[in-house]
């Protein structure tokens, strides 16, 4: 018994004189628990509308201030015509729109009946549903309230869109997400485990006593891999277009070229996390948990960024995959051009520079 | 001309001399022993004849070229083989030596010509497409110290190349180097087998970053009236290492 006691302190000391081993033992957990409590919310609260009011009664207007006075609302867009909603729609100005139709009140005094149109961005589908509900029950209850004060029951038929994908397909959500995330497993996870392996093995020391220039060695064992990914990615892009019927309407060639644009970011950062450690195994775990985490929660791949809480959408931005997985959907999804996608690019672009730099500055100072 | 030249060589870290002021030459042909306690400071200098660190201060030319300007002349003229493995487990023997032979500029012909001839020396034409990983650790080492020789360098640095080998493989691996110097190979060796210190032509015993003592080694036990090497390595270096 007093041996197996010894035993069991023994590894008590492993564990607490381990600070590695302690923070993920004790942070993993709680930064799950903040992060998963935070980011999994089903309401959405940050909704453009755009209406569309050709009729400007009473009605109308009456309506119209429900639905801005809804927590879902968060900025509008108004405007007496019709023309324009497919670009509100393509440059992101307009996440739902209410088209009524002209003379509203009237028909709706006189027949008893009136339309209006909601449109909504199905480009994530679990957004889009939850934003008709909420729609659908505003108009419902401004009709309940109508019925009560005139004779006739009034109906409003609302006649339901949804933009870009109007089967409402998961699997347009997910193919563009699974395509981040691959790619970053597979740049930044294994570049960072090859280039740790030659460190630990003994190789590298041998590398850089060669004529061998340090870039070309690095560049020399990140070419394969960027190759392999981009096979990934056709593969994906292929499987999604015939076996699931996932569109790509905009540009192939931009697509794979923000594809590279995103390797390259990924490959970056590989680096910049084996030049500042030596094992694979210490590799391995902060490419997972420092970056596999952060792409899947917070990219907007599984949990929609408009449904985080503000500390955690700002945190957004500065996962790369947010800003890829924006450009992804918006080709692939919506059509859109560089002209609409040109932000995010850049922001893509400069964070992909910023890494390059600290990555090359990094090896140059450890090896 | 000496193969390596140094004069006060050194190097800090911060406040720390690592190396302090080597001064030493090293002739063509000569079998010379770089010995020291862990933390004396060997690495460093290895670190700098080879073009890797620059030095803080002093001057050394290794094969004729300048520590300072001209470090890439030096990589291409020396060999290089170190205590951990230097080749790949997961590649055959032939792709392991096609492999340096190519970071080392070598034409494919030579390449093929070099590779069946170092495959005869060693006996291991046979086994020439089998994987690192599935040789004895006493072949992989006798391999390796080959093709850190296959561009044909005129000065070769071994880093404790027998670590970890039983005492009948050590010395074979030391026929590969007295068949290496009697070709006019340069070699430079740390070790810490005191036995291995008496093969060489010269050593120099390392103590906190300076040389403590260079001679040969039958000079060295005469000087300090000791009759093996494990005795003038303990009487100099154990000042420095006991707190």
């Amino acid at each position: 018994m007093h041996a197996f006691l010894g035993f069991v302190r023994k590894e008590f000391r492993h564990i607490l004189r381990d600070r590695r081993t302690l923070l993920i033992l004790f942070g993993m957990p709680v930064a799950q628990l903040v992060l998963f409590g935070f980011v999994i919310r089903n309401e959405v609260n940050d909704v453009t509308l755009l209406i569309a009011d050709p009729s400007q009664d009473a009605m109308t207007q009456a309506l119209t201030h429900r639905l801005l006075a809804s927590r879902y609302v968060d900025g509008v867009a108004y405007q007496t015509h019709l023309d324009g909603i497919e670009a509100a729609f393509r440059q992101g100005l307009a996440r739902e729109a209410l088209l009524f139709e002209p003379g509203f009140a009237e028909r709706l005094q006189r027949e008893g009946l009136a339309r209006v149109q909601v449109i909504a961005d199905a480009t994530d589908p679990n957004v889009a549903n939850t934003i008709l509900a909420y729609t659908t029950a505003i108009i419902q209850s401004y009709e309940q309230d109508l019925a009560a004060t005139t004779a006739v029951s009034p109906g409003i038929v609302p006649n339901v869109r949804m933009r870009f994908n109007p089967e409402l397909r998961s699997v347009y959500l997910f193919v563009p997400g699974l395509i981040a995330l691959v790619l970053m497993l597979v740049c930044a996870l294994m570049t960072s485990i090859t280039i740790t392996r030659e460190k630990e093995v003994g190789t590298m020391e041998v590398l850089l006593v060669s004529p061998l220039r340090p870039v070309p060695i690095i560049v020399g064992k990140v070419v394969p891999y960027v190759v392999l990914s981009f096979i990934i990615v056709l593969v994906i892009l292929g499987l999604a277009r015939t076996v699931f019927g996932v569109p790509i309407r905009g540009s192939v060639g931009l697509l794979l070229a923000e594809c590279l644009l995103f390797i390259l970011c990924a490959l970056a950062l590989g680096i910049l996390i084996s030049t500042r450690t030596s094992s694979q195994q210490v590799a391995t775990m902060i490419a997972l948990a420092g970056l596999l985490m952060p792409t899947v929660l917070l990219s907007g791949f599984i949990f929609p960024i408009s449904s985080m809480p503000a500390p955690l959408q700002a945190l957004s931005h500065l996962i790369p995959a947010r800003w890829f997985l924006a450009i992804l959907r918006g080709i692939m999804i919506k059509g859109l051009g560089l002209a609409d996608l040109w932000t995010e690019t850049l922001a893509l672009a400069g964070m992909t520079g910023l890494f390059l730099i600290a990555s090359i500055r990094s090896f140059h100072d450890r090896l | 001309m000496p193969v390596i030249e140094a004069h006060g060589l050194t190097r800090r870290f911060g406040d720390f001399t690592a190396v302090d002021a080597l001064t030493f030459s090293v002739e063509a042909g000569e079998i010379f022993g770089f010995l020291g306690a862990n933390g004396a400071g060997k690495t460093t200098a290895i670190r700098m004849l080879t073009g890797l660190l620059r030095p803080t201060s002093g001057e050394a030319r290794v094969v004729g070229f300048d520590v300072y300007t001209q470090a890439e002349a030096i990589k291409r003229h020396i060999g290089y083989m170190s205590q951990r493995f230097s080749l790949y487990e997961d590649l055959t023997i032939r792709e392991n030596i096609r492999f340096y032979g190519g970071i080392y500029g070598l034409p494919r012909r030579a390449i093929r010509a070099r590779t069946q001839a170092l495959l005869e020396r060693l006996a291991l034409t046979e086994a020439a497409d089998t994987q690192i990983r599935a040789l004895p650790l006493g072949w992989k080492q006798k391999l390796a110290f080959s093709v850190a020789l296959l561009h044909e360098p005129r000065l070769v640095f071994l880093d404790e190349p027998t670590g970890g080998v039983d005492p009948i493989t050590r010395r074979q691996f030391w026929d590969l180097i007295y068949e290496a110097a009697a070709r006019g190979v340069t070699v430079f060796v740390t070790t810490h087998y005191m036995d291995e210190a008496e093969y060489c032509d010269r050593v120099s015993i390392m103590v906190d970053g300076r040389i403590a003592a260079l001679d040969t080694p039958h000079s060295l036990k005469q000087r300090y009236q000791v009759g093996s090497m494990d005795d003038v390595f303990l009487k100099l270096a154990r000042p420095a290492a006991s707190p």
